[in-house]
């Protein structure tokens, strides 16, 4: 990667809470312009990065920068080029919507913003709250003056810790519709999310921690293909068993026979093989692989001896 | 000073400004019946220095407020910020350590005069009061309510829970505040109270600032505001070292 291009970069970085290891040593590199997914199931240590990034947590060793600049000895001009949409839903209950926003650009030093904050309040769809007190909107809409706040500053890197949490679906749509946009525009993205569809749409490349290292880190096309194409779910009447031809080759969940294929033309013969032990089926599901089974597959592969991240 | 100093100050007055019937109405009504109970019973028989007890009260009523506010501000804004998590907004911009001390001390300092200046001026009428030296009122008001701010970020940063701060506030900053001289000259006390109460460096503001109206007190104005400055430079140096550490704030 030019070193010119890089938005972020993260090199060896360890953070340790009393006993918990929540950080093992990451190293990542991020370009100008990615829309880059970071997943791992909870206390994996998204968070605990995010937050060294932005400076809220102070990594016990290694080195972050976002731009160029070293979040703890040149924290100004790295803070000035991020924004951060915090996990939390939290919000100052003393401001209506355009004061909260007011304020939030005075911290990084801009008078007289409102025409930027216009505009980002008519993105977000909340022209019509803007004189309105923090406390008197609903979750999802203080959800989305997170957003603006994490915006009022042009930030050229943005990160999302969870923002769709406990969201409904029309406002995430939204969400996304906005951020997408704002990764068009050039701005870098960095999303942390459970919905593995959603980094599966978004993203183009992905991280994947478990305990404090990355286990897994390649664009989203490519971890894709490292799954098989198609997994085929069926359950036979009567509880019957399969044939021993096919057992070998699946796996039982909950009654379902579970087949990954290779490609569609592994179907014909595999049901021809069913027919011939008359087999009869109740039910039958075709399913593309999808990030779930990549991610399901890397969890599972990764022990606690971690190669990745090193 | 950048502007996110100057913002992070006018959001702190801002702040206490939106509720000011509580954070300033308030504490003016509590020392205006102070004032009218106390001098009510005591006004005919006391003098203090030779001054009518209700004047002696009310510098000390004044700057006593002045000073629990003070403290009030900065600790109750900083918990609340930590407690509902939007303390995250001033830690993510490019502030300095420095500059978020600067705002929340002269944010409560400036809660701390407005107070004082409510106090006054709703009291001023009970008694005939004098302002023979206000250049030591002003800088003993600013200066206590520099410490008692500066005292309040320590406390704020420190707790976790609101009812730690309460105790804080209940068992450390009242007793000094009240056991200071507030209602009385130390040279009424037993001996042993007398040297108590020279170690307690409320003692010294209140006296200082008393000394301005009266020109008269118990020490010399000059020695008030040595240990007066001395205090306000041990505790700042005291919470910069512990800002700059991220303690509490920045794990």
């Amino acid at each position: 990667m030019d070193a010119m291009s890089v938005a972020v970069a993260i090199d060896r970085v360890e953070k340790r809470f009393a006993s918990l290891r929540a950080l093992a040593g990451v190293s990542l590199q991020i370009a100008e312009g990615e829309f880059f997914g970071l997943l791992g199931p909870n206390g994996a240590g998204k968070t605990t990065l995010i937050s060294c990034l932005a400076g809220l947590v102070r990594p016990d060793a290694g080195a972050l920068s976002v731009m160029g600049h070293d979040v703890v000895t040149d924290y100004r001009e790295a803070r000035r080029r991020l924004g951060v949409v915090p996990q939390e839903l939290v919000f100052d209950p003393f401001f209506s919507v355009r004061e909260t926003l007011r304020i939030q650009s005075g911290y990084f030093g801009i008078r007289k913003n409102d025409d930027w904050i216009d505009e980002i309040l008519a993105n977000l769809d909340l022209t019509s709250k803007a004189e309105v007190n923090m406390r008197r909107l609903s979750g999802g809409m203080k959800r989305r003056v997170l957003v603006a706040q994490a915006l009022v500053h042009k930030p050229p890197v943005i990160v999302l810790d969870e923002p769709t949490a406990g969201v409904d679906v029309e406002l995430r749509q939204g969400l996304w519709q906005f951020v997408r946009r704002l990764n068009q525009d050039g701005h870098t993205v960095i999303l942390t999310t459970h919905y593995l569809e959603e980094a599966e749409a978004l993203c183009g490349r992905i991280a994947m921690l478990k305990q404090g290292h990355v286990v897994a880190l390649d664009t989203t096309r490519n971890l894709l293909a490292g799954v098989a194409g198609q997994t085929l779910q069926l359950r036979l009447a009567g509880s019957q068993p399969l044939p021993p031809a096919l057992g070998a080759r699946a796996t039982e969940s909950d009654g379902n026979w579970i087949f990954h294929l290779a490609g569609l033309d592994e179907i014909e013969p595999l049901l021809a093989a069913l027919r011939e032990g008359n087999c009869v089926i109740d039910d039958l599901r075709l399913t593309q692989s999808d990030l779930e089974d990549v991610f399901l597959g890397v969890m599972q592969n990764s022990g606690s001896a971690h190669e990745g991240g090193r | 000073m950048s502007r996110g100093f100057v913002t992070l100050l006018y959001k702190e007055v801002l702040r206490f400004w939106k509720v000011s019937f509580q954070t300033v109405g308030a504490p003016v009504l509590t020392a205006l019946l102070y004032l009218m109970i106390f001098s009510h019973v005591l006004e005919s028989h006391v003098q203090v220095h030779g001054v009518p007890y209700g004047a002696f009260l009310i510098p000390g009523l004044v700057i006593m407020s002045a000073l629990q506010n003070a403290f009030a501000n900065s600790s109750s804004s900083l918990i609340q910020s930590k407690v509902t998590g939007s303390v995250v907004f001033v830690l993510l911009p490019p502030i300095s350590y420095v500059e978020f001390f600067l705002a929340y001390v002269v944010a409560a300092m400036l809660r701390g005069m407005m107070v004082g200046v409510g106090v006054l001026a709703v009291t001023m009428w009970f008694a005939p009061l004098t302002f023979v030296a206000p250049q030591w009122i002003l800088l003993f008001i600013a200066l206590g309510g520099g410490i008692m701010g500066t005292l309040g970020m320590i406390a704020g940063i420190w707790a976790d829970k609101f009812d730690q701060l309460a105790g804080f506030q209940n068992f450390l900053i009242m007793p000094l505040t009240m056991l200071s001289g507030v209602f009385y000259s130390i040279h009424s006390l037993p001996e042993f109270w007398q040297l108590v109460s020279r170690f307690n460096p409320v003692f010294y503001m209140i006296d200082g600032f008393r000394f301005g109206f009266f020109g008269v007190s118990d020490v010399a104005p000059e020695i008030s505001l040595t240990v007066v400055m001395a205090s306000f430079l041990a505790v700042s140096a005291a919470t910069l070292v512990l800002l700059r550490s991220g303690y509490k704030l920045r794990s």
